[in-house]
C-alpha cells in the first residue's frame, strides 16, 4: 500500500499498514479493493447462477431421459387427460384474474373515494388473506361451501336443497379469488390513491356519466397497475398448489397433476415436462404484460 | 362560432353557504347575482373560498341546507355537474392524457352521442379558434403549458357551455405567456358574450379581465365592483390592500375638509373624528411650486425611465408613494406638494 518512496519510518509504516483508509492510502487502495470484490463476485456469481439454472437444466433432461423420450414434451397436447387439465387451469386462471380485478376495481375504487370510520381497520383486514397459506384458504372454502359449509345449511333453510360447490371449478375460484384479492386491492388501492381528482371532474363537466368516466379516465388511468396485478393474479392462479390440493377432489389443476404425477405414479419425466409447460406459460405471460405496461411485473406465490 | 353558441346564462346564488365535512366553514350565506355574458372575477387570497364559490356553481359542491344556484331562473342546486352543461377549466387543466388533443376536445361531443365526423369537425373549428389546429394529433405531454392551457379551454368551449369557470387558469404559466393569454381569453370571452367565471388570485388578472370583480374575505364578499371602482373606490382597508399600492393618510373631516399633518384638503364628506384618505400612487400630481393642500418632504426617488417612483413623509412620519413624470428633478429632502383628484379618493 506505501509506494516504495515511503520515508522508512516505522511508526508511519505500521500505521499506514493498521488504518489502510487513512485519506492518502484510500485512494490506491479503491481499485484494489474492486478487484477484489470482483473476485468474489465471481464464484458468488456462478453459485447463484448454478442455483438458478441448474434445477431448470435438470428438469428438462428428467423430462426428456422417460420412456417417451423427448415426446414427453408433446405429452400435454397428445394425453387427453394433460391436455384438458391444462385447459381448465388456463381457464381458471383466466377467471381468477378477471374476478379479481373486476372485485379489486369496485373495492378499490370505493375505498380510494369514500373516508369512513374504522376503513384503516377494513383495509387491514381486507389484506389479512396476505397471511393464509393456500391450504388454509382451501379449509376455509371447505367450512364456507363444503359439504358440512355454511352456504349448503342456508339453501338448505331456504328450501332450495343443500348447495356445495367446494369441490368444483366455483369452490376452485372462490378460493383463487380469495387468495388473490389482496394483493391486487393492495396495488390498486395505490393507483387509484394516485388518480387526479381533477380528470374526473372534468370528465363530467363535460357530460360524461359515471359508467363514461370509469371506462374513459378510471380504466386507462389505472391501466398499468391493472395489468401488473392482473399478471400477478394471473401466475399465482397458475402455480397454486395449496388451495387446488385441498379442494381438488373432483378437477385437475395443472399443479396438482404435477404432484400426483412424481408422487404416485412416480412418473418422474412427465411431471417434469408438465412442469416445464406450466413455467413457460406462466412466464410468457408475466414477460407480455411486463412489455405490454412498461411496468415490472414480478411473479408471486 | 359566436352565433351559434348557446345564449350565457344568468347566474343567480341565493345564501350559499358551505361548511366541510371536517366542520371548516369555507362560506358564509353568500348572494350573487351574475348577467348573461358577464364576465364575472372572483378575487382574493388564497383560502378565501373561491374556488368553493366555483365549485358550487359548476355542481361538484352542494352549497349548505337552504343555499340554492339558479341558472336562467331554474333551480340546479340538485343537478350534478355532468347535467348543468357548465365548461370548466382547472388550474392542473385536466387534459386526458390517454387522448390526444383533438380527442381531448371532442370528448364532450362524444358522450353527447356526436357522431364522429360532426364532433371531429367541431373540434377542429374550435382549435383553429384557439389558433392550435396544428396540434391536433399531438400526446398531451407533448405539449407546452401554454398550449395546455389553450386545449383545456377548448376542450371546456367545444360542448357550447351556457357558463364558462376558470379557476386560476393562468396561475402555472409564467409572467409574460400569462399577459399574453389573458389578453387572448379577455378577447375570446367578449367575442362568445358567454357567461364567464374567471377565479385568481392575481389583481391585474382581475382588473383586466372582468366586468365585475367581487373581492372575497374569510368566505364573504368583501366588494363587488367594477374594477374601476373596486380599484379607486376601495370598500375598505382590505380590498384597497389587496388591489395594488394604497396610500392612507390618516386625520379628520371638520366642515368639509380632511385634516391630516401634510395639511388640509376640500372633501365632500360629513364631519368625523377619525377617518383615512386613500388614494392609488399614479392619481396624485406633484406639485414642486409651494402652497398646494398637502405638503411632504421627499425620502426617496427610484427612476424607472418613463416614470419615476417617489417616496415621500409627511411632518407626522406617515409615509406615501408616488408616480410623477420622469421630467421633474427631485431630490431627498425637498419639500413638495401633492393635488388629488377628488373622484379618485376614498375616505374611509
Ligand atoms: N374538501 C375540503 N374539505 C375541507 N376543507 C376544505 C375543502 N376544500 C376547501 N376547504 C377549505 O375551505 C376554505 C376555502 O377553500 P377554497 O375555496 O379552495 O379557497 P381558494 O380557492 O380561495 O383558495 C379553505 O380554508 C380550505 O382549506
Ligand atoms: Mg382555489
Amino acid at each position: 500500500m506505501t509506494g516504495p518512496s515511503a520515508p522508512p519510518d516505522r511508526s508511519l509504516i505500521n500505521t499506514t499498514h493498521s488504518q489502510p483508509f487513512l485519506p492518502p492510502a484510500e485512494a490506491k487502495a479503491m481499485p484494489s479493493a474492486d478487484r477484489l470484490a470482483r473476485l468474489f463476485l465471481l464464484p458468488l456469481g456462478l453459485f447463484v447462477l448454478a442455483f438458478f439454472l441448474l434445477p431448470m437444466v435438470r428438469l428438462v433432461a428428467v423430462a426428456g431421459a422417460g420412456p417417451n423420450g423427448a415426446w414427453e414434451y408433446l405429452a400435454l397436447i397428445t394425453n387427453a387427460r394433460h391436455f384438458g387439465t391444462l385447459i381448465a387451469t388456463l381457464v381458471l386462471s383466466a377467471a381468477t384474474t378477471a374476478v379479481t380485478l373486476a372485485i379489486g376495481v369496485v373495492v378499490a375504487l370505493f375505498l380510494g373515494r369514500n373516508r369512513f370510520p374504522g376503513q384503516s381497520a377494513l383495509v387491514a383486514m381486507l389484506t389479512l388473506p396476505l397471511a393464509f397459506p393456500g391450504v388454509v384458504v382451501g379449509f376455509m372454502v371447505i367450512l364456507l361451501a363444503g359439504r358440512q359449509g355454511l352456504i349448503g345449511g342456508l339453501t338448505q333453510q331456504m328450501g332450495m336443497g343443500r348447495l356445495v360447490f367446494a369441490y368444483s371449478m366455483a369452490g376452485l375460484l372462490a378460493g383463487y379469488v380469495y387468495f388473490s384479492l389482496p394483493r391486487v386491492l393492495v396495488t390498486l388501492l395505490a393507483a387509484v390513491e394516485k388518480l387526479d381528482p381533477a380528470l374526473e371532474e372534468a370528465a363530467r363537466s363535460l357530460g360524461a356519466s359515471r359508467a363514461q368516466v370509469l371506462r374513459d379516465v378510471i380504466l386507462p388511468g389505472i391501466a398499468p397497475s391493472l395489468m401488473a396485478s392482473g399478471a400477478i393474479a394471473f401466475a399465482t392462479a397458475m402455480g397454486a398448489f395449496g388451495t387446488a390440493f385441498t379442494l381438488a377432489t373432483r378437477i385437475d389443476v395443472l399443479a396438482m397433476t404435477i404432484y400426483t404425477e412424481f408422487t404416485l405414479n412416480a412418473n418422474f419425466a412427465s411431471a417434469a415436462a408438465l412442469s416445464i409447460a406450466l413455467g413457460l406459460i406462466t412466464w410468457g405471460v408475466l414477460a407480455a404484460t411486463r412489455n405490454l405496461s412498461g411496468d415490472r411485473v414480478a411473479a408471486a406465490g | 362560432m359566436s352565433n351559434n353558441h348557446t345564449p350565457g346564462a344568468a347566474i343567480t346564488l341565493v345564501g350559499c353557504a358551505k361548511t366541510f365535512a371536517d366542520g371548516t366553514r369555507a362560506l358564509e350565506p353568500l348572494d350573487l347575482a351574475i348577467a348573461p355574458g358577464e364576465t364575472l372575477v372572483l378575487l382574493g387570497p388564497s383560502g378565501c373560498g373561491k374556488t368553493t364559490t366555483l365549485r358550487i356553481i359548476a355542481g361538484l359542491e352542494s352549497p349548505d341546507a337552504g343555499g340554492k344556484v339558479l341558472f336562467d331562473g331554474a333551480d340546479v342546486t340538485r343537478l350534478p355537474i355532468e347535467k348543468r352543461n357548465v365548461g370548466m377549466v382547472f388550474q392542473s387543466y385536466a387534459l386526458f392524457p390517454n387522448m390526444s388533443v383533438v380527442e381531448n376536445v371532442a370528448y364532450g361531443l362524444r358522450v353527447r352521442g356526436v357522431a364522429k365526423a360532426e364532433r371531429l369537425a367541431r373540434a377542429g373549428e374550435v382549435l383553429e379558434m384557439m389558433r392550435i389546429d396544428a396540434l391536433a394529433d399531438r400526446r398531451i405531454d407533448q405539449l407546452s403549458g401554454g398550449q395546455r392551457q389553450r386545449v383545456a379551454l377548448a376542450r371546456a368551449l367545444a360542448v357550447r357551455p351556457r357558463v364558462i369557470l376558470l379557476d386560476e387558469p393562468l396561475t402555472a404559466l409564467d409572467a409574460a405567456l400569462r399577459e399574453h393569454l389573458r389578453a387572448e381569453i379577455d378577447g375570446l370571452l367578449r367575442r362568445l358574450a358567454i357567461t364567464a367565471i374567471y377565479v385568481t388570485h392575481d389583481q391585474a388578472e382581475a382588473l383586466a379581465l372582468g366586468d365585475r370583480i367581487v373581492v372575497m374575505r374569510h368566505g364573504a364578499i368583501a366588494q363587488i365592483g367594477t374594477p374601476r371602482e373596486i380599484y379607486f373606490r376601495p370598500a375598505d382597508d382590505f380590498v384597497a390592500g389587496f388591489v395594488g399600492v394604497t396610500n392612507r393618510l390618516e386625520g379628520a373631516v371638520r366642515g368639509g375638509r380632511f385634516e391630516t399633518a401634510a395639511g388640509a384638503l376640500a372633501v365632500e364628506a360629513a364631519d368625523r373624528a377619525a377617518a383615512t384618505l386613500a388614494f392609488r400612487p399614479e392619481t396624485a400630481q406633484l406639485c414642486v411650486a409651494a402652497g398646494s393642500g398637502l405638503r411632504f418632504r421627499v425620502d426617496q426617488v427610484h427612476f424607472q425611465g418613463a416614470r419615476q417612483r417617489v417616496l415621500l413623509s409627511a411632518a407626522d412620519g406617515s409615509r406615501i408613494v408616488l408616480e410623477a413624470a420622469a421630467e421633474v428633478v427631485l431630490s431627498a429632502g425637498d419639500e413638495v406638494g401633492i393635488a388629488l383628484d377628488p373622484s379618485r379618493i376614498a375616505l374611509v
